[in-house]
């Protein structure tokens, strides 16, 4: 299951950023970075994982002496925890840039935009 | 066509690179070093059932400090980029006014989600959830309300005061636990308690509701600048 | 009971590569509010995927975040798009800066 997990993030991520390259319309270029966001994510989750384990939280069934035994990797868990929420929070950057873009020149199509150009 | 194909070649390109890095994937039999320790030591140090909760707020608490900044920066940089150039005038839109059985319903959902939202921030320590879910949740009644009431504002006043004092107060308990107890956003200023109990595992209920909120009021200051924009 | 869990993981991948496709307008409907409810599909089914591997804390924060803010935060920058594009096609006039 670790191989079919990590295999869809990887294409997840290819997916993403093909429709980043590709499309020219500034909003389904920032779908396909949220995309992309979801692939990476997992694909760290999918290394932790170990075959026959269960979820890092001691209780009736998994107490605190045998939980080395029993438990997966904590450490990619935190990791996604933080990455989801940073995900979001650039994403939500970037609409509002879009927003604003819209309001000062009336066009989506992100080759109109060439005052950066030489 | 040309462009088409060469972001094709360059996908091409890096696709070798994940493939080769899937095929010489080895999965462990057996934890690593760290997360042997943290499964040995989190029960008898931290005292939470959750480990993962251990592991963000106590072992890597400085990460979720540096997290809950980024979410700061972000939903201020998103109320300050909507406002510039906007005239203070009022908002001016022709939309047809809400009926009364939604209004009524959403009055009656909203609190309720609210409650879902801090039990699961209270409960973070000892079931799945946390600080960042249940801010997520109450984020998503204030969402609510905004949806069945477009003409609803929400006084920025109030949530800036909220979120700024929930962060001030996080770092104040991180200072506390450098003074009483040796170094910083330590969790043993409070005592451990009983493993399971609602009270225990230290300063972490504290801090996850701290963070809770604040993540609560900046989701909804984001989305509340959102709607506040003005019509051209 | 192993198998069973590695035949919903396959269905759930697959699943989820179609609505990525469908998502980038590679396939499918090419209109925008279609593409930003696949890519809400694609984080919905990810949480799944996520409980599946054993993780039940990301599971609820992408479920949270990802599967309900995020696609609220779309559709509110593209009604607001639309409205402003409605209301300039009626203006017929100069337009004062």
């Amino acid at each position: 299951m670790i191989y079919i997990a990590m295999a869809t993030g990887f294409l997840l991520i290819l997916i993403g950023f093909y429709g980043a390259l590709t499309n020219r319309n500034l909003l389904r270029m920032i779908v396909a970075f949220s995309i992309a966001d979801t692939g990476v994510n997992l694909v760290i989750i999918s290394v932790g994982y170990m075959p026959g384990r269960t979820a890092p939280i001691l209780d009736a069934s998994v107490t605190a002496a045998n939980a080395i035994a029993r438990i997966i990797d904590p450490v990619p868990q935190a990791l996604v925890l933080t990455a989801i929420v940073i995900g979001v929070g650039v994403t939500a950057l970037m609409l509002a840039y879009a927003l604003k873009l819209y309001e000062k020149k009336r066009t989506l199509d992100i080759a109109k935009f060439t005052e950066l150009k030489w | 066509m040309i462009k088409r194909f060469l972001a094709l070649l360059l996908l091409a390109g890096v696709g070798a690179i994940f493939t080769s890095l899937l095929l010489a994937y080895v999965p462990d039999t057996d934890l690593n070093l760290t997360a042997h320790y943290y499964a040995q030591h989190a029960a008898s140090d931290i005292g939470a059932a959750n480990i993962v909760t251990a592991i963000v707020i106590t072992y890597r608490g400085l990460d979720t400090l540096g997290e809950v900044t980024v979410l700061f920066l972000a939903s201020s940089i998103v109320g300050l980029v909507l406002s510039f150039g906007q005239k203070r005038n009022t908002i001016q839109r022709n939309l047809v006014p809400v009926g009364e059985l939604l209004t009524t319903a959403s009055n009656y959902l909203a609190p309720i989600i609210m409650l879902l939202g801090v039990y699961v921030f209270v409960n973070g320590h000892l079931t799945p959830g946390g600080g960042f879910q249940g801010g997520a949740i109450i984020a998503s009644s204030m969402l609510l309300l905004l949806l069945t009431d477009p003409f609803k504002q929400f006084s920025h006043a109030l949530i800036s005061t909220l979120e700024s004092f929930s962060g001030i107060a996080y770092v104040a308990l991180g200072l506390i636990g450098l003074l009483l107890a040796g170094s910083f956003l330590d969790s043993r200023i409070l005592p451990n308690g009983v493993l399971g109990e609602l009270i225990s595992a230290g300063v972490i209920p504290l801090i996850y509701s701290l963070i809770g909120l604040k993540v609560g009021a900046e989701f909804t200051s984001m989305l509340a600048s959102l709607s506040e924009t003005e019509d051209l | 009971m192993s198998a069973l869990m590695t035949a919903l993981a396959i269905v759930l991948c697959i699943a989820m590569l179609v609505a990525a496709l469908v998502a980038i307008q590679v396939w499918g409907d090419k209109s925008l509010p279609i593409a930003v409810l696949a890519s809400g599909l694609v984080s919905l089914l990810a949480s799944v995927l996520f409980l599946i591997l054993a993780s039940p804390d990301v599971a609820m924060t992408e479920a949270a975040i990802g599967g309900g803010l995020t696609t609220f935060l779309f559709f509110f920058v593209l009604a607001r798009i639309r409205s402003w594009e409605k209301g300039e096609s009626e203006y017929s006039g100069d337009k004062h800066d």
